[in-house]
């Protein structure tokens, strides 16, 4: 059953390294679309949930296309750099970052336009520049929101299958993530093993969701 | 199932018989418990898609008021469903390893089997690949550093490929390059998108895409590739299962096959 944690260990890596590209790529996103105005910002805005709504497989196709060995930037990277991205946990990384983004970047516009500018307009007149504004103003205002958002990304990441299946494969040790191990084991009807991973991730679900109870009571823990 | 009931509670001041007759009906048609009395689910190993795509239509037209549900997969996946209890009336395994299984279980009476197609196995790389092996051997060197190999615990493919590459004591060596598929033409569609430099496949699937993958060697096989099918003894229906089956020994049938590509057995 070691493959089970060797699973589970790929799968929290892979949400991690998710989670945290979500961290800066969702709040820099949240903060534009709460304090920008440009015209198609609901598109924008649209564009930017779709990985939410679509089917991870079209997801998964989408993925294909444009870092495959053919697509627009695998092609490159394969001829400036010798990388392949297809079949690596750096390709489920992409994957899963892209399927929870929405969440976060949703999460943090929120938290951002819940933030009265009054405070940011106080710091201002007591002398403090724009980033300090930012970062010791309005992002430890708008922070248990960001979180909440973070935390059900990671929930999300954890629990992605199927554009992971098609860009990063199923190769045991290496991207064979707990959702991909319980597949791969009831397809060969290994019962046995199936019982023992969908108990290992029920179990790291519940203790994910405990943590982020304790981790930002009351409103995340209402909302999450 | 769920809005029934709170129909069914919505409605319960006034109903009458009517009401609950056509709610009923109603819920029937959702639960499929009146399923078509002329309708038989076909289980087949996935490198048989085209061909049994191109026989079923053949078939109702035969058998008119008899519709085909195809349903493809790695074979083990199959046995697999069908192990749990999924409403199949005829399973044509790509090994006789599933079959094997199958029969083991119970699933499938033995008087019932016989085998219909043989196949054969290939090595097949890109067609824009800078080398091409011309034997196993080459495989283990460095330049083919992604292999996709069907995955042997669930594809019969996975499982004709480990056993050759043991026999030739080529396993531990190509293992580690292994990117492991689903089935049979998920390895073909790697191979096809470049995304690995070689797969192991069924001459069969690789003559499905002649501009996309070429054939470096056939390999010959520790067993003849053989596919065996049978009713399923729990079959919702197996008398239509049965003419399916002989169906597929008629010519025009064995035409199709012979077309893609499939040997008589």
């Amino acid at each position: 059953m070691s493959g089970a944690w060797v699973a589970l260990a790929l799968s929290l890596k892979v949400a991690g390294w998710a989670t945290a590209l979500n961290l800066v790529f969702g709040v820099a996103v949240g903060y534009a679309l709460a304090r920008w105005r440009f015209p198609g910002k609901d598109l924008v805005d649209a564009a930017l949930t779709l990985p939410m709504v679509m089917p991870p497989t079209v997801l998964g196709y989408y993925l294909l296309v444009v870092i495959g060995s053919h697509g627009v930037v695998g092609s490159w990277l394969l001829q400036h750099f010798g990388i392949r991205l297809i079949f690596t946990w750096q390709a489920a990384v992409i994957a899963a970052t892209i399927v929870a983004f929405p969440l976060v970047f949703k999460a943090a516009r929120a938290a951002f336009e819940n933030v009265e500018p009054q405070l940011e307009d106080a710091a201002r007149t007591l002398g403090i520049g724009e980033w300090a504004v930012f970062f010791r103003v309005t992002l430890p205002l708008a922070w248990r929101g960001i979180l909440a958002g973070l935390l059900l990304s990671f929930a999300r990441a954890l629990g992605e299958f199927g554009a992971t299946l098609m860009v990063a494969g199923s190769i045991a040790g290496k991207t064979q993530t707990l959702s991909i191990a319980v597949y791969e084991a009831v397809q060969a009807g290994q019962d046995d093993t199936a019982n023992f991973l969908v108990a290992v991730t029920s179990i790291t679900c519940i203790v994910v969701l405990l943590s982020a109870g304790r981790l930002a009571p009351g409103r995340v823990a209402a909302r999450g | 199932m769920r809005c029934i009931l709170l129909l069914i509670a919505y409605t319960s001041a006034p109903l009458d018989m009517r009401a609950l007759r056509s709610l009923t009906f109603a819920a029937a048609a959702l639960l499929g418990v009146a399923a078509h009395a002329g309708e038989i689910t076909v289980s087949a190993a996935a490198s048989l898609t085209n061909a049994l795509r191109d026989i079923a239509p053949m078939f109702e037209a035969a058998h008119p008021g008899t519709k085909v549900q195809l349903n493809f997969g790695a074979s083990g996946a199959l046995l697999a469903q069908i192990a749990k209890g999924a409403p199949v009336d005829v399973f044509v395994s790509a090994d006789q390893e599933s079959m094997d299984q199958a029969q083991a279980q119970g699933l499938v009476k033995p008087g019932q089997r016989r085998d219909v197609v043989s196949n054969t196995l290939v090595v097949i790389v890109p067609t824009a690949a800078a080398r091409v092996p011309k034997a196993l051997g080459d495989l283990s060197g460095a330049g083919y550093a992604r292999i996709a190999i069907g995955l042997p615990a669930s594809v019969p493919v996975g499982r004709y490929t480990k056993g050759v590459l043991e026999a030739a004591s080529l396993w531990g060596a190509i293992e580690p390059k292994m990117i492991g598929a689903n089935n049979v033409r998920q390895a073909l569609d790697y191979v096809a998108r470049a995304e690995v430099d070689a797969g192991f496949v069924y001459a069969t699937d690789a003559a499905l895409m002649p501009d996309k993958v070429k054939v470096a060697f056939t390999v010959p096989t520790t067993r003849p590739i053989l596919y065996p099918l049978a009713t399923l003894a729990g079959a919702p229906n197996p008398g239509e299962g049965a003419k399916f089956i002989d169906f597929l020994y008629t010519p025009p049938a064995q035409a199709v096959l012979a077309r893609y590509g499939f040997g008589k057995p």
